[in-house]
């Protein structure tokens, strides 16, 4: 660590931030001072165990689950009727299914880069946070999975994209990247569920030890998988969790890359592009950085877990979030200047019209949300204040998912026909579609926090030991 | 299979000898080879099944059985998720005569519309027609047709249709119905039928006629009125006005190299336009051979078909057209005072091209006059033609087709005027409806109530059934027997395809219960009365003939000789508003080119065709120019007022490059009040605004915004190219410059330039392709209509076409270049290019489309899960896609109608344009049974097929000396996009024009 635990000045803010700043002016801590073994366990496996449930969760899942409900609606009409109760049509066959596949897969990004990245690049204040942002990446992914499904033309013959030995002798295309992206998606899916668990099993046992009933101490023994933090479970468990994370780094590029290949693959202009894989990337991250501040902030208000989140997580991740936007910023440059420097008409056409189209006020918005916006963090005033980093997030998920609305649906509303330009209006049962995905992510993440731990306790316990080395 | 030997070895019997002997009690055997227990028997009584036994390998072990069977239960599991409908089927009793299932019949037949015949070919499946087509021996089909040939097989079916005989609103019969006739004819009698009038529309059917003279001479002072809403007045007055009698002015467009057109849309509206077109057409193609072409000048106020192609578009108010006429007629030398105000120095010059470039091709050109000029015009014409020396080259007259030619205004006002004087006891209305589309100023409904009985014989229930006390359901011509006189007087036979449907009746049988009792059928009636004719010496074989044909030969009317009756100068000039009023604006009526009058508002089929230059479905709306609309701050689909001596309309506007400035029109026909599921709710009815003084048009048309907004759904919002190789255009000149021209600068990328094997789908057999002559497509959208028809291809409704998703698999894009006041158009038909390299194909994750080893790009419909990738990545955007279960109709009277050779596609799957492949597997089919390869110009897809100018040539461009192949080597001939390299198989041949180069910078 370069800044270090060394040379700092503590400080307390109205508010009982941890105001601790390293002398480059960085917040230091990685975890607020008191805290001991006893008070990590205690303070977190409170959440789980604790009754009655605060107000506040209640109210919230309460919201999100209405929402899941508007979602299985519009599904079920979806089904019933079919995808004509979406504003798709020909040209712009693809619209917002899409868009939110994108996004969400997107934000699922962070919680494997937290885990796997920055525990092989052994990043120590990635402990906190890393056990929420897996399961948010989970759920993401769970969202994200459902809508190349919603929107098949059939939706119940999805399995055909697998490779199953069909009686017929038939196989998936396999030039195809929808195919590619069955693939990414579910490897994904499978090796992040699995690393959440594996991080989980320690957790799991310190629940079942202090569970209050019968039952739960059942359930969490069960999931615990006979853990008993011997010195052998401990060095196992190190090795698989760190080969899991070896395991699931290349997959963090992968899979945002083979999910932009459903657009560079194709020849429609704005989508035909070579840039498109790593400024995928980099958007995925930027924008599941944003979505780990958006529930991290208040989070850490409501469960009084500022001690363990601290303003030096904020900071970091802002810094992450300004570094990735960076990079997206400069795939939107580069966008623009290959349409000029290609000498195509229909480049050129495409960046015009993605401006100064019917559709410009996307792009616009655009602008201001994912780049202008968020380069306000490069005030640090604005990084370390919970309420502005918020808020800076927020419109980078907006940023982003307008993104992807501006290459999907802008692009294909005019493609090489003039005569075949046609606009697409999302009905109400896209919105309700979009929104009710976020009721099911809202939904899962309130599960979540009720029923597991949401900071990694064991690794925090560790953190502790390693304070109590510098400062004794 | 050769079954197992027993004996391979010869036996020893001696030791079964020894073997049987040795046996006690029951002990019994079969054969010969059991008591042996040779090898061979042991084996055989080891394998229970031999043969097929042998391909049980013994590899499989019990536990690997259960495991296979396992995972297949699970997988069958899998496959068995789609449901498929139950259905009983009934075989045939009898074998019907000639009928073998699966494969159809064609027979001839005509239909009759706007009162003259068009011969049709019309395909039978299991004894319910299917397909209709052009019947190839038909002087004004020759083998093609138009939207609405096509589209009436829907009305066959239509599930609105009247069924059945109706008694004021409720439901009745046909014994009742004469009961209550022969009372009331009983009592015309006593008065010599001085109360009785018949109300047809136009009648060329020599029965009818007869039938109707029958009738007027059991009668005698009964009156037969005809009225159709688009009829032939003008052309009519126009010739008596120049010969004294009412003849029929009939063009040879292939002889005339110079033509100007003064307002008429004769290539789509004309009855003959589909003869035509053919002709005209025949001048429009240039190739490596032939570099000559017709040229044509247009005056119009709105744009049509015929406008598309001209080569000088000039647009007018249809009121000043007369005094361009009268411009162009004085300066051929006609004589008479010029036209004063025939101002304005661009149209001086216009005109003065015109007339020299009609002066340089005397007998070769041609001045036609549309239907809706005043007669005035249409003198002119004749006299400018008699002028020219075109007369006995490109123009002849004959006699009118018309069993009784009336102005039919005039005839229907005398009606009016009866009515309302309460002298008719008795009115029929054999067809049509004028309750709706009769001029407004004759107050038709208000008077018809005034009538003492009202019989109604029509095939919807319209308007007019509403008003009336005895709706009889009328059948469809595929169900009647008729017959009909083309525009140039051939006579064809109508014979049904199917029974009726429902208990219809024909105007034949209806007229026949009038004049004698008990009435005959429609077949004794036709045929009794070609008997009577006594013109064939062997009826019965000639009448077979003219069954089979579809025409009877030699009965077109013989050209006449006619003399100019004003040698002395122009005719006077037509009445007029004072020409204070004439900066107003004029209101224009046009029939609607998709549903006509108003007779096919139900016609889903035709709804759903996007209209040229506007490319709107389900409505119409007042067309306006550009000019109009930035004076008037309106946007398409503003609703605006209408008020048009004292009447008012409101409907939304749509602004119309190529309009006339001052001139705002209305398409008839839409606004129906009493009209079927498809029909209803569409439109505004412009016949609010007609009134028999101003029929065509009229000045004095005022225009208010309201701030109201209609959604209009249009199926093209961009008529510009963009700059993009999609259409090419060039002229005359340039091409005989340089043939290539349009060549330079866009060669095609090189075939090997993809990562793929350029060679992957090579055929040494067949190569399909097609190509599409832009200079030819006159975008009268036959095409469409006929793929319709043929593919199964399923109406979508109004909000589905406004959202994106008209299910058509060719459509025809219109381009425009130039200023918005004379846009240069070019039609551009675009099904699906069935790309070599295809880019759908690439993307398909299930491999639902792909390509066979003639050059097809196919869609497999039971495949597709419907990612709709295919589509986002089909440059052309050919593709189409179910978006709900289109083809759930809500009837199943609709289902007999479908072709059975098509799949009916359903929710959820994308699907587009197979280049008629049923008809492709047809023609192989027969070529294999004849051991023969399958011949140029065998497989004609409907497309092609139904097209007038012969714009879409299908063939195999694997054969070298195929028609295809030759036009796909013409210099003209490129692929749209051709940059992309997906190497379409559909080519198109350039646009070329044919301008008078001493107006090209003028106008």
């Amino acid at each position: 660590m370069p800044d270090g635990d060394k040379n700092v000045l503590v400080g307390l803010s109205r508010d009982g931030e941890d105001t601790t700043v390293t002398p480059l002016g960085y917040p230091g801590r990685v975890l607020g001072p008191g805290e001991t073994y006893d008070t990590v366990s205690e303070k977190i496996s409170s959440i789980v165990l604790k009754q009655p449930l605060p107000k506040s969760w209640w109210f919230g899942f309460t919201v999100a689950f209405a929402m899941l409900m508007m979602f299985l609606m519009a599904v079920s009409w979806l089904f019933y009727r079919g995808i004509g109760i979406w504003g798709v049509n020909i040209p712009v066959a693809w619209g917002f299914a899409i868009v939110n596949f994108v996004w969400w897969i997107g934000i699922g990004h962070a919680g494997t880069f937290i885990s796997a990245i920055l525990l092989l690049l052994m990043q120590k204040w990635r402990t906190s946070i890393n056990r929420l942002t897996e399961a948010m990446t989970l759920f993401a992914v769970a969202c994200a999975g459902m809508f190349p499904l919603l929107h098949l033309g059939r939706p119940w013959l999805f399995y055909w994209l697998l490779p199953y030995p069909d009686t017929m002798g038939l196989w998936p295309q396999f030039r195809s990247p929808l195919v590619w992206d069955v693939f990414a998606v579910s490897t994904y899916f499978t090796v992040s569920l699995i690393f959440w668990y594996v991080g989980l099993i320690p957790d799991l046992a310190t629940l079942r030890d202090r569970a209050p009933t019968r039952g739960k101490q059942f359930a969490y023994g069960m999931l615990a998988l006979g853990w008993r933090g011997s010195a052998r479970h401990w060095q196992r468990h190190q090795s698989a969790y760190l080969l899991l994370a070896g395991l699931a780094t290349p997959l963090v590029l992968s899979v945002h890359s083979v999910v932009s290949f459903d657009f560079s693959v194709a020849i429609v202009p704005g989508w035909h592009s070579t840039i498109f894989p790593p400024y995928f990337v980099a958007g995925a991250i930027y924008s599941g950085f944003a979505m780990v501040l958006n529930i991290v902030i208040p989070l850490r208000r409501l469960y009084g877990l500022q001690s363990y989140i601290t303003l030096r997580h904020l900071n970091n991740m802002a810094n992450v979030m300004l570094a990735t936007g960076m990079m997206v910023a400069y795939g939107y440059l580069m966008e623009a200047f290959m349409s000029w420097f290609s000498g195509d008409i229909f480049e050129e056409f495409m960046m015009v019209n993605r401006a100064f189209g019917p559709y410009g006020w996307t792009f616009w918005l655009l602008m201001l949300t994912n780049v202008l916006i968020p380069q306000v963090l490069w005030i640090r005033r604005v990084r370390i204040t919970p309420v502005l980093l918020f808020l800076v997030a927020l419109s980078v998920n907006v940023g982003m998912w307008l993104e992807r609305f501006v290459i999907v649906i802008t692009s294909l509303a005019r493609e090489y026909v003039p005569a075949m330009w046609r606009m697409y209006y999302p009905t109400r049962w896209d919105w309700m579609t979009f929104i009710g995905s976020i009721g099911l992510f809202l939904t899962l993440l309130f599960l979540f926090i009720r029923l597991l731990p949401l900071i990694s306790m064991a690794e925090v316990r560790e953190l502790v030991a390693e304070h109590e080395e510098v400062e004794p | 299979m050769k079954a197992p030997t027993l004996s391979a070895t010869p036996m020893d019997l001696a030791a079964i000898r020894a073997r049987l002997a040795g046996t006690q009690g029951r002990e019994y055997w079969r054969s010969l080879e059991e008591v042996a227990q040779t090898e061979e028997f042991q084996a055989l009584l080891y394998r229970e099944f031999p043969a097929q036994a042998s391909e049980w390998e013994d590899g499989v072990s019990r536990r690997n059985f259960l495991k296979l069977m396992g995972a297949s239960m699970a997988l069958a599991g899998l496959t068995a998720c789609t449901r498929q409908p139950m259905e009983k089927i009934v075989p045939y009793v009898r074998q019907p005569e000639e009928i073998v299932p699966g494969k159809p019949l064609y027979f001839a037949t005509a239909m009759p519309f706007n009162g003259f015949g068009t011969g049709l070919l019309v395909r039978s499946n299991e004894g319910h027609p299917t397909k209709i087509e052009g019947n190839p021996d038909h002087p004004v089909s020759l083998g093609a047709t138009s939207v609405f040939q096509q589209a009436s097989i829907l009305d066959l079916y239509d599930p609105d249709r009247s069924q059945a005989v109706t008694h004021a609103g409720a439901v009745s019969s046909w014994g009742l119905f004469l009961d209550m006739l022969n009372n009331v004819l009983g009592e015309q009698q006593s008065k010599r039928g001085a109360g009785l009038r018949i109300l047809t529309e136009t009648i060329t059917s020599p029965t009818l006629g007869t039938q109707l003279e029958a009738l007027l001479k059991k009668y005698p002072d009964a009156k037969w009125h005809q009225y159709q809403p688009v009829n032939h007045d003008n052309a009519h007055e126009g010739a008596r006005m120049a010969f004294g009698e009412v003849v029929e002015a009939r063009h040879y467009f292939d002889k005339a190299r110079v033509i100007l057109s003064l307002d008429s849309d004769f290539l789509f509206s004309h009855p003959e336009g589909l003869r035509y077109t053919r002709q005209f057409t025949k001048g429009r193609r240039v190739t490596r051979q032939n570099g000559e072409m017709n040229r044509l000048y247009q005056v119009e106020s709105s744009p049509t078909i015929t406008g598309s192609m001209a080569d000088h578009r000039l647009p007018l108010n249809a009121m000043a057209v007369e005094d361009l006429a009268r411009a162009v007629a004085q300066q051929l030398g006609a004589g008479g005072q010029a036209g004063s105000q025939a101002a304005g120095e661009l149209r001086a010059k216009w005109i003065a091209g015109v007339v020299s470039d009609l002066q340089r091709n005397r007998g070769a050109s041609l001045v036609i006059a549309g239907e809706r000029q005043p007669p005035v015009v249409h003198a002119l014409a004749h006299m400018m033609n008699q002028q020219l020396g075109n007369v006995g080259k490109t123009v002849a007259y004959a006699a009118s087709a018309e069993a009784r030619p009336v102005d039919q205004v005039q005839s229907l006002r005398e009606l009016v005027q009866a009515m309302d004087a309460g002298k008719v006891d008795l009115l029929v209305i054999l067809g049509g409806n004028p309750v709706f589309n009769a001029p407004a100023d004759f107050r038709f409904a208000e008077r018809l109530m005034k009538v003492k009985l009202r019989v109604h014989l029509g095939s919807e229930r319209n308007e007019t059934f509403a008003y009336c006390h005895w709706h009889i359901p009328e059948s469809h011509f595929l169900e009647s027997w008729s017959d009909v006189r083309a525009f140039d007087g051939t006579v064809s036979i109508i014979q049904p395809l199917i029974a009726p449907l429902y208990d219809t009746r024909t105007a034949h049988e209806l007229l026949d219960v009038m004049t004698q009792q008990p009435g005959r059928g429609g077949f004794d009636i036709v045929r009794d009365y070609w008997q009577s004719r006594k013109v064939w010496p062997d009826f019965e074989q000639q009448w077979r003939k003219a069954l089979h044909d579809g025409l009877i030969a030699g009965s077109e009317l013989p050209p006449r000789e006619v003399k100019l009756r004003m040698e002395g100068g122009l005719p006077p000039a037509s009445p007029r508003t004072p020409s204070g009023q004439r900066e107003l604006l004029e209101v224009c009526f046009h029939a609607d080119p998709t549903i006509w009058d108003g007779r096919f508002a139900n016609n889903g089929w035709l709804q759903e065709t996007p209209k040229p230059f506007t490319k709107l479905t389900w409505d119409n709306a007042a067309l306006i120019s550009v000019a109009l609309a930035e004076r008037y701050q309106l946007a398409n689909g503003d609703v605006v007022q209408l008020r048009f001596r004292d009447r008012t309309l409101r409907a939304p506007v749509w602004i119309t490059p190529g309009q006339a400035e001052n001139s705002v029109m209305l398409h008839l026909g839409y606004g129906r009040t009493h009209v079927g599921y498809a029909g209803a709710g569409s439109g505004f009815d412009a016949y609010r605004l007609r009134e028999s003084q101003a029929l065509w048009f009229g000045s004095g048309l005022e225009l208010k915004k309201t701030g109201e907004h209609y959604l209009l759904a249009s199926t093209q919002q961009s008529h510009s190219v963009q700059g993009r190789d999609i259409v090419r255009n060039g002229t005359l000149q340039e091409f005989r410059a340089n043939a290539n021209f349009l060549q330079v600068g866009k060669e095609a990328p090189a075939k090997d330039e993809t990562l793929y094997n350029p060679d992957e789908f090579k055929s040494d057999n067949y190569a399909w392709g097609m190509v599409i002559n832009l200079s030819t497509c006159i975008g009268c959208n036959a095409c469409v209509l006929a793929c319709q028809s043929e593919n199964n291809i399923p109406v979508v409704g109004k909000s589905e076409v406004a959202r994106g998703r008209d299910m058509l698999w060719i459509r025809v894009d219109q381009y425009f270049r130039g200023g918005p006041d004379t846009p240069q158009v070019t039609n551009q038909p675009v099904p699906c290019m069935h790309c070599e390299k295809a880019p759908c194909e690439l993307v398909c994750p299930v491999e639902a489309t792909l390509h066979d080893h003639e050059g097809l790009n196919l869609q497999v419909y039971n495949r597709c899960v419907g990612t709709r990738y295919c589509s986002n990545n089909c440059p052309y955007k050919v593709r189409r896609f179910n978006f709900f279960a289109y083809t759930k109709d809500r009837s199943p009277s609709l289902e007999p109608m479908r072709n059975p050779n098509v799949t009916v596609r359903w929710r959820g799957i994308m699907e587009k344009c197979t280049y008629c492949i049923q008809r492709i597997s047809a023609a192989r089919i027969e070529a294999k049974k004849e051991g023969r390869q399958i011949r140029d110009g065998e497989v004609v897809t409907a497309c092609a097929q139904a097209c007038p100018a012969e714009a879409i040539i299908f063939g195999n461009i694997g054969d070298r000396d195929s028609n295809i192949s030759k036009l796909k080597s013409e210099p003209l001939n490129f692929s749209m996009l051709g940059e992309l390299n997906a190497r379409p198989r559909t080519t198109y041949i350039a646009k070329i024009r044919n301008p008078n180069p001493e107006l090209e910078s003028g106008t």
